[in-house]
């Protein structure tokens, strides 16, 4: 094959066939072929998605999107079944197709204990999921991405739901779904706003035509401000960023390779994809830059906060990830894409590893989750323990652990923009470091605190599991090495030189200050001094952790009650709904509306009952009744 | 085509046939006979419809799909009947719709089955009418044909309260239709002389009557009332929840599926084109009576506990962002009310089917006690969440692209109704999934217990819609093609 | 003679009639202040016809002068069934209720 561009329309079809097979024929399929379909397929998507970013990587490949079929198509829009494939999401194809590939292998291992058709029910909604975020990559227009997007929403419902017997869950992929639709809705409105401004949805025609649009002023500013703020809000939802994430931390009812697959490594992505691939639209919208600036930021630090004190291994790493994806906002705020990207990449790696680790955890725990009961855990499984360890010091931003070059360069554009930014980002950072630690060494130092049978039943985990632990440890130590600083190598940066082109238009459009050597040392000196710092203390003081009784007072209850956050939206918004809906249920249709129409049907009975009484029977009331109307009418006849 | 050598047209055989087959049911006494004789005449009106649509092109083939003969001459009246995009996207859902019906419904028993089914058909044949009529008394007349036999299906094979429901259903539908004939009727007081008659019901003629604006002002409300009754539109709707309730299933499914089409299209065919300054003028009201009937009906929706008041008003929430969608008066709008049409038609009913199989297995509708079917009949499950996953618009099931589009032309419209509109989005969401949830999840209890999954005939039924569902999801430019030249023509008119 | 002198006797016989169906109880008294009634109407319509027919557009055109006269048959001869059909009410009426006061008539059921 000369092209192998020809072949990606496959990346997404592949899964979407493991999805029909392992789906329709799940009681047929044996647990070993619905693996090997699940992640056969996924491996070969990546190994098309590898060719494609090769031949990217080779040359100036012109960014070509392919036309399948007509979607939509009248006179006044034509939308087309459109897949484009350039640098970034080639990128993201990468990152779906590989780490998605791992966290399938994974599974195989991890689900071995359900049922057999319920095994291949899972690997169905798992390669649903692969199609749909491949989708949502590969679309050329907003349509097609939209379709992929809330693919992804619906996949994460049937995941979080997948023991759908168990009420709490099934609450909880609820809460996920209806979170997503609330930003769907923004980003919905957006796609109509474009529609009606430019006429098209399709990528390539938006970002060449917005500007030319602008400058001769059929687009205004509020135009571009309003439809950047909805997509931001689209991404708010996907993304779980103030006011949308709770739902994130709920989600982790779901199996734990789907936490790392779905609400770590890809789909709660999606957002930053989203804004990365729309960059000139924010580049034009100084005023949406700040606020999703701000509302990453704020998310890095409340979501930061709130993991310090939760005792749910999966739930600290859920609030880490809401805390990472403030980042990446923040970076997309102050302009950084590259930075973005790279944090998504970096993130993929280590936070697919450490959530697979704690799936590890949990598996020879015996479904045990609170890490209060754990311990010690160092001796028995030291794969795990070293996978993990790595991964922490990766999101901790440690040199020259992956996670440290992406969130530096994020860092060095916030306080290109603004020295608080960095000053407050570096805050969220230390507390990163912080709380991963203290998860770090309530696991796995000091004593072991759980039963005796959890004592006698740990293990390492079978190969299935350990191998993409490993991998991924491997990926999370040097997948930061892509991107190094000019500062350091010259060229070093070889992913921002591979995504300049998708940026060309944004960097085109904004004025670069770049930093000085010294003062970049300086930033990265004291960010990773302090972090360091936060880490040794949280290795020292809970590495001794005993199990106590007291109760968290204070500030530290509010943190372990996530703020009340929760709370506050039942009380001002579910409740409310929920009580509207009973208002017009109950009264407003029955006795309003309903009754207005039954009221007329009661009149109309009273008054044939009143009238009826007329009717005496009386012969001689008819006679004159008719006499009368007779007078009556001589009498306006001849004198009226 | 030379017209000489066609002996009949599309919408005769579409009229007739299922008319014919009616009337013969009637006359057939044993239950199984006239069963398998209903599929049979709906099956073979399927293949009419179907092969009616490769002759679809009015351009190329204008004989077969259109046809007109003095029926009352000297009132200006003719028997013309033609199939559009429209009258052939949408007579080609009731043509499917009814073999479905039957299908799904094969094991339910009637008493007096023939006088059922005779009914069924003429409803059928009602519908057909009224998709094709071209003269404006040739609709009235249909309209009440596909109206009064369900009049008769509700209140003999209807639930507990079904004769309460019938009235309040003919009450409602029966004042529509006379303020209709009224308007009917002023109108055609006001047509031009033709040839043959002082004044005309055809439908050109109506297009061209001498109204001022202000007749023209009071008669859109006089149509507009009797086809939002119809429709249903917020406030005129309270019918709907008590006749879907009471009405037996199959007569629901009809109700829902294609004659609430009717109001939709008789809007889009007999209002638009005739009234557009009133269209105009009072376009503000009725979307905002529209989009908040949408949320209203969804918050209602969310505290249902019956599953067929609960299909009802998840109902009226979509049909309501449809009518918003008309009076839009866009293309992209149009179209996506066409698409909708088609697409409301097959997932309702199919919602239908699986209440109707929930309901003979359980004996309950109510979704407080339900629960845990999902782990009794697995099958079952995959399609009611399909089919609930087509009702809250997912992307790549058909109901999406139809409220894209109408989403879009509503934006064109007005930025806030489409906001406040949006949060039906939402709400459809969360009614869905809490009904989903509450009677397919969880565990099962002793109701939902003995639960078995659904047969091959049944399986076959949802398969189709299913595909239906999908094939409309990924590939709708057939439908957009189908219409566009009726929204083509209607915008012409407009402006 | 004038015309306003049939109109005088014909309204007068009409509100005799009149009166009698109003204030009367025995249906025979009342049947017969129909006919009464009618017959007033009769007159009327015979007194008008000649009027009518002295008029100078009928004047020329001889033929249709009687049709009126015509029509007072017509409706005598109605009259008379009409009697006949009564007369078997008001037989049956008292073969019922031994009486033939129309006060029991309020009942239609029973």
């Amino acid at each position: 094959m000369s092209n192998v561009f020809q072949l990606v329309w496959l990346i997404p079809l592949l899964p979407l066939l493991g999805f029909l097979i392992n789906g329709l024929g799940r009681k047929q399929v044996s647990k070993t072929m619905a693996g090997i379909i699940g992640s056969g397929t996924v491996l070969l998507s990546f190994l098309i998605s590898l060719a494609v970013f090769m031949q990217l990587n080779s040359g100036n490949v012109p960014v070509t999107s392919f036309h399948y079929f007509d979607f939509i198509n009248i006179t006044a829009l034509k939308i087309g079944f459109d897949f484009q494939v350039d640098q970034l999401s080639s990128i993201f194809l990468l990152i779906i197709t590989g780490v998605g590939f791992l966290i399938h292998v994974y599974s195989t291992a991890y689900m071995h204990e359900e049922e057999s058709k319920d095994f291949a029910k899972y690997f169905a909604y798992l390669n649903l999921f692969v199609f749909s975020m491949l989708l949502l990559v590969m679309g050329a227009n907003f349509v097609i991405m939209f379709m992929g997007w809330e693919g992804v929403g619906l996949c994460s419902y049937l995941l979080i739901g997948f023991w759908f017997k168990n009420t709490n869950y099934n609450i909880a992929a609820k809460k996920a779904f209806i979170m997503n639709r609330i930003g769907d809705l923004g980003f919905l409105l957006a796609v109509f706003w474009l529609i009606s401004k430019v006429g098209s949805v399709d990528f390539h025609t938006v970002f060449t035509n917005v500007p030319t649009l602008f400058t001769s002023g059929k687009i205004t500013t509020f135009d571009i401000t309003g439809i950047t703020m909805l997509l931001f809000v689209g991404a708010m939802g996907k993304s779980a960023q103030i006011p949308l994430y709770t739902w994130l931390p709920d989600a982790m009812a779901g199996p734990t390779p789907v936490s790392a697959l779905i609400h770590a490594a890809t789909m709660v992505t999606a957002g930053i994809y989203m804004i990365a691939r729309s960059n000139i639209l924010y580049t034009m919208a100084p005023a949406t830059q700040c606020v999703v600036a701000i509302v990453g930021l704020s998310t890095a630090i409340l979501a930061a906060t709130i993991a310090l004190k939760q005792n749910d291994i999966k739930k600290v790493l859920a609030y880490s990830t809401v805390s990472q994806l403030g980042y990446m906002f923040l970076g997309l705020g102050v302009g950084a894409y590259t930075g973005a990207v790279f944090h998504v990449m970096t993130h993929a790696f280590f936070k697919a590893l450490l959530f697979l680790g704690a799936g590890s955890v949990i598996h020879a725990m015996s479904g045990e989750q609170d890490i209060r009961n754990m311990g010690g855990l160092k001796k028995y499984m030291s794969i795990t323990h070293i996978t993990f360890l790595l991964a922490c010091l990766a999101i901790a931003g440690m040199p020259p652990f992956s996670g440290f070059f992406s969130k530096d360069e994020i860092l060095a554009g916030a306080y290109e923009r603004s020295p608080l930014l960095w000053g407050v980002g570096v805050a969220g950072a230390i507390m990163t470091a912080f709380y991963m630690f203290r998860l770090y060494a309530m696991t796995f130092l000091g004593k072991f605190r759980g039963t005796h049978e959890q004592e006698h039943h740990v293990h390492e985990s079978p190969k299935a599991m350990t191998i993409p632990l490993i991998i991924l440890a491997i990926l999370s130590v040097i997948g930061g090495w892509i991107g190094i600083p000019e500062i350091f190598i010259h060229g070093g940066h070889k992913l921002e030189t591979f995504l300049a082109p998708v940026f060309a238009q944004s960097n085109a459009l904004t004025e670069k200050h770049p930093l000085s050597h010294a003062t970049e040392y300086m930033l990265m000196g004291v960010s990773v001094g302090a972090a360091l710092v936060a880490l040794l203390y949280a290795w020292t003081k809970f590495s001794k952790y005993q199990k106590t009784d007291t109760e968290e007072t204070g500030l530290g209850k509010v943190l372990a009650n996530k703020w009340y956050v929760d709370e506050l939206y039942d009380a001002i918004i579910v409740r409310p709904v929920q009580s509207i809906a009973k208002y017009f249920n109950t009264v407003f249709e029955k006795k309003g509306v309903d009754g207005f129409v039954n009221g007329v049907g009661k009149a109309v009975n009273y008054g044939s009952r009143q009238i009826r009484l007329l009717q005496s029977g009386q012969v001689g009331t008819y006679v004159l009744m008719m006499v009368l109307g007779i007078l009556i009418f001589f009498i306006i006849q001849l004198f009226l | 085509m030379d017209p000489k050598n066609i002996w009949i047209t599309f919408p005769e055989l579409l009229i007739w046939f299922p008319l014919v087959a009616g009337l013969v049911a009637f006359v057939i006494r044993k239950e199984k006979t006239v069963k398998q004789w209903a599929l049979l005449a709906s099956l073979i009106t399927l293949s009419i419809s179907i092969v009616s649509l490769v002759y679809a092109d009015n351009t190329k083939n204008f004989y077969l799909n259109n046809v007109s003969y003095f029926w009352l001459k000297y009132l200006g009246s003719n028997f013309s009947v033609g199939l559009d995009g429209m009258g052939h996207m949408l007579t080609a859902l009731t043509a499917i719709s009814f073999p479905v019906i039957f299908i799904a419904t094969y094991k339910t028993n009637y008493k007096n089955a023939n006088v059922f089914y005779g009914l069924m058909l003429l409803t059928q044949a009602g519908l057909m009418g009224v998709f094709s009529a071209l003269d404006l008394l040739v609709f009235y007349f249909f309209w009440e044909l596909a109206v009064i036999p369900v009049y008769f299906l509700c209140s003999r094979w209807g639930g507990e309260k079904r004769v309460q429901a019938t009235f309040k259903f003919f009450i409602y539908t029966f004042t529509g239709s006379l303020l209709m004939l009224v308007g009917i009727i002023y109108v055609y007081m006001h047509t031009m002389p033709t040839p043959s008659a002082p004044h005309s019901f055809s439908l050109n003629v109506i297009y061209s009557a001498t109204l001022s604006v202000a007749e023209k002002n009071w008669l859109f409300w006089l149509f507009f009332i009797a086809f939002a009754i119809k429709m249903p539109v917020f406030p005129f709707h309270t019918w709907q929840p008590d006749t879907y309730e009471q009405a037996p299933t199959s007569t629901t499914m009809v109700l829902s599926g294609i004659m609430v089409k009717m109001g939709i299209f008789a809007v889009i065919r007999w209002i638009l084109p005739v009234f557009p300054d009133a269209v105009t003028k009072f376009d503000n009201i009725i979307i905002g009576l529209s989009v908040f009937g949408m949320i209203y009906a969804s918050l209602i929706a969310i505290k249902q506990d019956d599953l067929k008041r609960f299909v009802a008003y998840s109902s009226i929430a979509h049909i309501g962002l449809m009518c918003a969608a008309i009076f839009t008066k866009t293309e992209i709008g149009l179209q996506g009310v066409m698409i909708q049409m088609f697409s409301h038609g097959i997932n309702i009913i199919g919602m239908w089917i699986v209440v109707d199989l929930i309901e003979k297995q359980t004996g309950t509708r109510k979704i407080s006690e339900l629960g845990g079917i999902a782990h009794k009949a697995p099958v079952l499950t995959i399609f009611l969440v399909v089919i609930a996953l087509a009702n809250i618009a997912l992307p790549l099931t058909n109901a999406f692209v139809g409220e894209f589009m109408m989403f879009s032309g509503l934006f064109t419209f007005n930025i806030w109704f489409t906001a406040f509109a949006g949060l039906s989005i939402i709400l459809a969401a969360v009614y869905t999934l809490n009904m989903v949830q509450k009677v397919f999840y969880g565990e099962a209890n002793s109701i939902t217990g003995n639960m078995q999954d659904i047969s091959w005939n049944q399986k076959l039924i949802l398969g189709v819609l299913v595909v239906f569902i999908f094939l409309f999801g990924v590939y709708p430019q057939p439908i957009l093609d189908l219409t566009k030249d009726t929204v083509t023509a209607i915008l012409a008119k407009i402006h | 003679m004038e015309i306003q002198w049939y109109i005088g006797l014909s309204v007068a016989l009409f509100c005799t009639g009149i009166v009698g169906v109003l204030t009367r109880r025995n249906s025979i008294i009342i049947f017969m202040c129909i006919e009464l009634m009618l017959n007033s109407v009769n007159l009327l319509l015979v007194a008008f016809s000649k009027m009518h027919a002295a008029s100078s557009v009928l004047q020329s055109n001889p033929n249709v002068v009687s049709d009126a006269q015509v029509f007072v048959f017509f409706i005598m001869v109605v009259a008379a069934a009409e009697v006949s059909v009564g007369l078997a009410i008001i037989v049956m009426l008292y073969r019922n209720t031994h009486s033939v006061d129309v006060n029991f008539l309020n009942r239609l059921k029973n």
